[in-house]
């Protein structure tokens, strides 16, 4: 059961626009206000052409001779226009950004939370740094677009409008041979956007790629610097930014092509008006004033196809991001929250349940075959096993951060995908292997997710958990700086915060994952030992690689090869030898 | 781009002031790809040439064919079609200049984007750990990334501004020919443009400096919160993420609807100029026309050659209205470029065989304390000495600095007082491939990349002994070392399976496991083993290290660990507490005489016993 982000969607150019606007409704808020005003704005384009044929007409030309005071009073009432039709440009510029921005905002959003809803991420299926280009970069292009080519966009399709509608006025003939010279682009554009679909979405997977391998290089410096392996990942980095710029220019380069046809068109376009307009002309259908008027309008029509080809190829990349991004909102849930949940019963010590339960990583080999335990509420379970056998996977069925694929996980009783997501985090929670910390303070980490937690409770929680001598060490007690990822503390030190903030979080049933696996005998001892005062009475589930743990619960659950092959009390397994028997012997021998 | 040794001596960040750096940011892009801008700019001459041949071309057309054929005496057909046909091949050659400046301008600009990322790469492999702890990483990868595109941004128009410069150049001479009161007026528009950028900058530059800050904190919330994606789904905190996330996308939204205020009023602004100028030429020259002063062409003139530069002033426009998105760019990425600090580069060999004698002299780590305290010391005064051969093994309690201390041996970092030696040389005057061919650090978080297992283990590097790169033969034996071979045998595609980013399908054990099999293939003289054998059974631990000293030659080891019977094979064990050496002797002596030691090292022993006991009763 899991879900592979689609590297894109397979919208095409409207499905997409249609798409990212209804998930990002902010953007259509008062877009029709802002048309209407960009229509004013395009209509203030024919100020100039219209002051020039006048002062030539009626000014310059009168017959009654140089008509100076109508000039005037002509070029002063345009100057205002001018003013007036830039005023309505920048202010429909400002409704655009604003609606844009809102919208775009919403939609980072979603696909940010859509990401954590999904279980990619704790199957690890999804490079984190090319993740994270689908909520920055993906969604950067667009913005970009917008702001330096959304507007001519529209003005552009606006003053084609314009002009198709004056040519008809002017000639229908001649209005009709434009078009077919554009015809070819019309007939050949769906497929060249296409292709250039492909090509954009390339680059957009490529900035992934590219941002992935960045986040390893910097993730992973400590081992590339302890082993010289700087060249090689520099190589690969290379790799990654010359496949990104290849990638790039050749979608830029196709676009190109494939635009600059335009202009070729209207050449075309106006050879063709030149030569037909002049026959119709000879025929007597059209006057000269006509065909010079046309070719003014001409001139009007093809510009913005021109300035389009700037805009197009922004606006390809802008909508491949765009489909990514929509690709991330589009990934059904795999782990959802029913649509009619279960109420989970009232609190209290809790009972776990797996049965029959099969999993496999996407892509991957069975990794748990047919696993069935039972956990009474209240107990204090050891799994153990080698490593690679599956008790992480076992813990992450457990918390439903995965589900299973056949079989079922139930909790009191009641089976896991009932409940809602709320509810099962407030009755199961889990310490995983790698602890996190968010970079910012000890206290921080400690009380993340339960906000309003002071700082004396914050102390006060690792004093009861055994941390006290250990807090006394830290330069600024529950105030120290973690750093990034937490890297300021030793890992052993990450681990018992993660241990406190899971501590806190106060639920029923807590699993520990190799939650101690980096702390010293002494202080694993003391805070096994205050762990199980503080939750007596709940049910714990902790995987360990020191057998103390074991020793110290009330069930023992091994684990081989993604089965279980024991359980029973520690000294039941020991005396019934098996694999327990070697493990603790092996552990006995290397502890003592 | 300028080179690395250059770069040594010039700052890549851009000295002096706005108008300064905007033209040395135009200069060193266009110095750095000559070839492609200059066909670029020339194709963008093409372009204009085309344009105003156009213009130039339809006048003629329609006084000598277009007028005659339908008003006057008529002209042969063959006129005609030759008419429409200059006008397409006009629009041919217009065509062509489009293509070829928008791939080349292209080319130039992604290439000068990628030569940004190559170099702040290359600063992130190289600059030292220390560094890499004060940056976040959604912020490098945002300087990569965002910063890296926006400083190049300014390339892609630029060659169209620079194509019609010389447009722009023709315009003006001849409108200053046909009258020179009305081709000040149209010329004025030049400074004006000037003058109003000025002041557009003066707003954009911080409004732009904030979005690319707001663009990199956005990146770093969503970098973390993704790679803190197990605590988030564990603890049921998706609400929270969401509510951060949406916090740092609504302040970039904010600082985006800034910058497309400021660009709002800018673009039209310019579109303006022209157009007021315009009506200038035309009173202007109506008034001077009824004094006489000029004849009505040269005001037709004047008026039309101002439309054609309209083109070229937006062209313009579009450059100056990215520069300072560019410059802010720039500079952010010079930040990482002009970072210092690197560790000092030895000249001395290793030559040694076998095992490497390794020793400190009062080293000393310190980090900056609270603000206002003192420093803190992570080691003080750290003296050990590990003949050749001889293991280690490094016993302390958590946050004792048992890791600094590692990483200061491996030299990831230098002391701040003391001296790390290996055969008696200090550290620091040993070559880096000398170092990291003798010395193998499995770390205690073991980091495994995105490749193949085969890949994980040679790091694709060479066999220093052979000089070839290692066969599969001897990364299945340092597998099976590491008694990773199992695993790996049990793959699809064994050595060649890719493992997922940081080795996602690999369980916790298995990549420690992969991390000592790429130690092992080294055989280095040197192994460090940072706690990394916590998720193996201590049986086969036992046997990985017995291995170990069977090597030829020997290797001297230094480990950590928390067992006894691991401890046990060390020649001598350190014990370290709070930075400071407690005790140093044989496991035996220090049972004997260090009660912190017996303490720690005894832990499950007593646990056991005082188990046992009270099962007894
Ligand atoms: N994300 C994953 N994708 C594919 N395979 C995985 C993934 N995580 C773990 N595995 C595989 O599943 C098996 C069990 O892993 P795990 O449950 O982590 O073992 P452990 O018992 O050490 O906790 C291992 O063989 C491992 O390679
Ligand atoms: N970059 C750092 N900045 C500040 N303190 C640090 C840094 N790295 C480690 N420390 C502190 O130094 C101490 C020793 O850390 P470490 O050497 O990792 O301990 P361990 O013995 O557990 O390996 C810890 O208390 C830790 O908080
Ligand atoms: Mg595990
Ligand atoms: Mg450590």
């Amino acid at each position: 059961m899991s879900t592979q982000i689609a590297s894109t969607s397979t919208l095409g150019v409207l499905g997409t626009l249609r798409e990212g606007m209804r998930l990002s409704p902010a953007m259509r808020r008062g877009l029709g206000v802002t048309l209407v005003l960009a229509v004013l704005a395009t209509t203030g384009k024919l100020i100039v052409p219209l002051a020039v044929q006048v002062t030539t007409d009626r000014g310059l030309l009168a017959e009654t001779g140089v008509n100076v005071p109508l000039v005037l009073r002509l070029t002063a009432l345009c100057a205002v226009g001018l003013l007036l039709t830039a005023a309505c440009t920048s202010w429909v510029n400002v409704r655009l950004f604003q609606a844009a921005e809102a919208g775009l905002a919403q939609l980072r959003v979603r696909a940010f939370a859509r990401v954590h809803a999904l279980s990619t991420l704790t199957q690890n299926s999804e490079r984190r740094g090319a993740l994270v280009s689908r909520v920055t970069s993906d969604v950067d292009t667009i913005s970009m677009f917008v702001q330096w080519g959304g507007m001519q966009l529209v003005l552009s399709s606006l003053q084609i409008t314009a002009a198709t509608v004056a040519m008809m006025v002017y000639s229908w003939q001649l209005t009709i041979v434009v078009w077919l010279a554009y015809a070819p682009m019309i007939v050949l554009a769906p497929r060249a956007q296409r292709a250039l679909n492909v090509a954009y979405a390339q680059v957009r997977t490529r900035v992934g790629i590219m941002l992935a391998r960045v986040s390893e290089a910097v993730v992973g410096a400590q081992t590339i610097r302890s082993y010289g392996a700087e060249q090689r990942t520099q190589h690969r980095l290379d790799e990654a930014i010359r496949e990104h710029r290849n990638a790039a220019v050749r979608a830029q380069t196709f676009a190109s092509l494939a635009f600059s046809s335009g202009v070729l068109l209207s050449g075309l376009a106006l050879g063709a008006v030149v030569l037909i307009g002049t026959m119709l002309g000879i025929g007597g259908t059209l006057t000269v004033g006509q065909l010079l008027g046309f070719l003014f309008l001409v001139q009007l029509f093809t510009g913005p196809v021109q300035s389009a080809t700037e805009v197009l190829n922004e606006m390809q990349n802008a909508l491949a991001g765009w489909r990514r991004v929509i690709s991330v909102v589009h990934t059904p849930l795999d782990v959802a929250d029913p649509a009619d949940p279960v109420h989970p019963g009232p609190r209290g010590p809790a009972g776990l349940e797996l049965a029959g339960v099969h999993y496999a990583y996407p892509g991957g080999p069975p990794v748990l075959r047919d696993v069935s335990l039972t956990i009474p509420p209240g107990a204090r379970v050891a799994i153990v096993g080698e490593t690679g056998s599956g008790k992480t996977t076992i813990a992450k069925l457990l918390t439903r951060l995965m589900d299973p694929d056949a079989g079922t996980v139930r909790l009191s009783g009641v089976d896991l995908r009932d409940l809602a997501r709320a509810d099962l985090r407030e009755r199961v929670v889990i310490v995983p292997q790698e602890g996190f910390l968010f970079n910012g303070t000890i206290a921080s980490n400690v009380a993340y997710g339960r906000p309003g937690m002071t700082e004396a409770q914050v102390e006060q929680a690792l004093t009861d958990l055994g941390l006290g001598p250990w807090l006394a060490t830290m330069p600024d007690g529950v105030r120290t700086d973690v750093g990034q990822r937490g890297e300021a503390l030793s890992a052993g030190e990450r681990q018992l915060v993660a241990i406190a903030r899971a501590y806190l979080a106060d639920a029923d049933v807590l699993v520990l994952d190799e939650a101690t696996s980096a702390v010293d005998p002494g202080t694993e001892q003391r805070i096994s030992t205050a762990l199980t005062h503080l939750t007596a009475g709940r049910t714990s589930v902790a995987i360990a690689h020191r057998l103390s743990t074991a020793e110290a619960a009330d069930l023992v659950v091994v684990v081989d090869d993604g089965q279980i092959v024991q359980t029973g009390a520690h000294h039941e397994l020991l005396a019934a030898g098996g694999v327990y028997g070697r493990m603790h012997a092996s552990w006995v021998s290397a502890s003592s | 781009m300028p080179t690395a040794s250059a770069r040594a001596e010039t700052p890549y960040a851009l000295p002096g002031g706005a108008v300064r750096r905007s033209l040395l940011l135009i200069g060193r892009g266009l110095r750095s790809q000559p070839r492609t801008f200059a066909i670029a700019i020339s194709a963008s001459v093409l372009y204009g040439l085309g344009m105003v041949a156009q213009g130039w071309v339809l006048g003629r057309i329609t006084d000598t064919v277009v007028v005659p054929a339908i008003e006057g005496p008529g002209v042969p057909r063959s006129t005609i079609w030759w008419a429409g046909l200059a006008l397409l091949g006009i629009g041919l050659l217009t065509a062509v200049g489009v293509a070829g400046r928008r791939v080349f301008a292209g080319m130039a600009s992604f290439d000068v984007q990628a030569g940004h990322r190559r170099l702040v790469t290359r600063q992130y492999l190289r600059l030292p750990m220390s560094w890499h702890r004060r940056h976040p990483t959604g912020q490098l990868l945002s300087n990569a990334n965002a910063d890296a595109e926006s400083a190049g941004f300014v390339f892609t128009p630029l060659p169209f501004a620079l194509g019609v410069l010389a447009m722009l150049l023709v315009a003006s001479g001849a409108m200053l020919a046909a009258d020179v009161v009305l081709g000040l007026i149209g010329v004025s528009v030049l400074p004006l443009v000037l003058v109003v950028n000025a002041v557009y900058r003066r707003y954009m530059s911080p409004a732009i400096t904030k979005v690319q800050h707001e663009r990199a904190r956005t990146s770093d919330v969503a970098h973390e919160s993704f790679e803190a994606a197990a605590v988030v789904k564990a603890l049921g905190t998706e609400q929270l993420e969401e509510t951060r996330f949406d916090a740092v996308a609504q302040d970039l939204r904010a600082s985006n609807v800034a910058v497309g205020k400021i660009r709002s009023v800018f673009d039209p602004v310019i579109d303006m100029l022209p157009a007021l100028a315009t009506l200038g030429v035309l009173a202007a020259g109506t008034v001077r026309v009824a004094d006489g002063l000029t004849g009505t062409g040269a005001v037709v003139t004047t008026a039309y050659l101002l439309t054609v530069m309209t083109f070229p002033v937006r062209a313009i426009g579009f450059v100056l209205g990215d520069l300072p998105r560019s410059l802010v760019g720039h500079e952010r990425i010079s930040r990482v470029i002009d970072a210092r600090g690197y560790l000092s580069e030895g000249d001395q060999d290793l030559p040694g065989r076998g095992g490497l004698h390794l020793s400190t002299e009062d080293v000393t780590v310190t980090v900056p304390g609270i603000t206002g305290g003192p420093d803190r010391h992570l080691l003080h005064q750290v003296s050990l000495d590990v003949p050749a051969g001889h293991t280690l093994a490094v016993v302390g309690p958590t946050g004792s600095g048992k890791s600094t201390l590692v990483d200061v041996l491996a030299r990831l970092q230098d002391p701040a007082g003391g001296q790390v030696r290996y055969d008696g040389v200090p550290a620091p005057s040993v070559r880096t491939s000398d170092r990291t061919a003798a010395i193998a650090l499995v770390a205690q978080n073991a980091f495994v990349f995105e490749d193949t297992i085969a890949e994980n283990v040679t790091l694709g590097q060479v066999d220093p002994s052979t000089g070839a790169p290692y066969d599969a033969d001897q990364v299945w034996e340092a597998l099976r070392t590491a008694r990773a071979e199992d695993f790996v045998t049990a793959m699809p595609d064994g050595l060649d399976t890719v493992v997922g980013e940081r080795g996602a399908s690999l369980s916790g054990g298995q990549r420690q496991r992969l991390a000592i099999a790429r130690a092992l293939i080294r055989r280095p003289r040197l192994l460090i083993m940072d706690d990394a054998t916590s998720a193996v059974d201590p049986v086969v631990e036992q046997d990985i290290l017995h291995r170990l000293r069977s090597y030829a030659g020997g290797v001297t080891v230094v480990l950590i660990a928390y067992r006894s019977a691991t401890i046990m094979l060390a020649d001598t064990v350190l014990h370290l507490d709070g930075g400071r050496v407690v005790d140093h002797g044989t496991h035996t002596e220090l049972l004997a005489r260090d009660a912190g030691y017996r303490r720690l090292v005894t832990t499950y022993q007593r646990e056991r016993q005082a188990r046992d006991s009270q099962e007894v009763r």
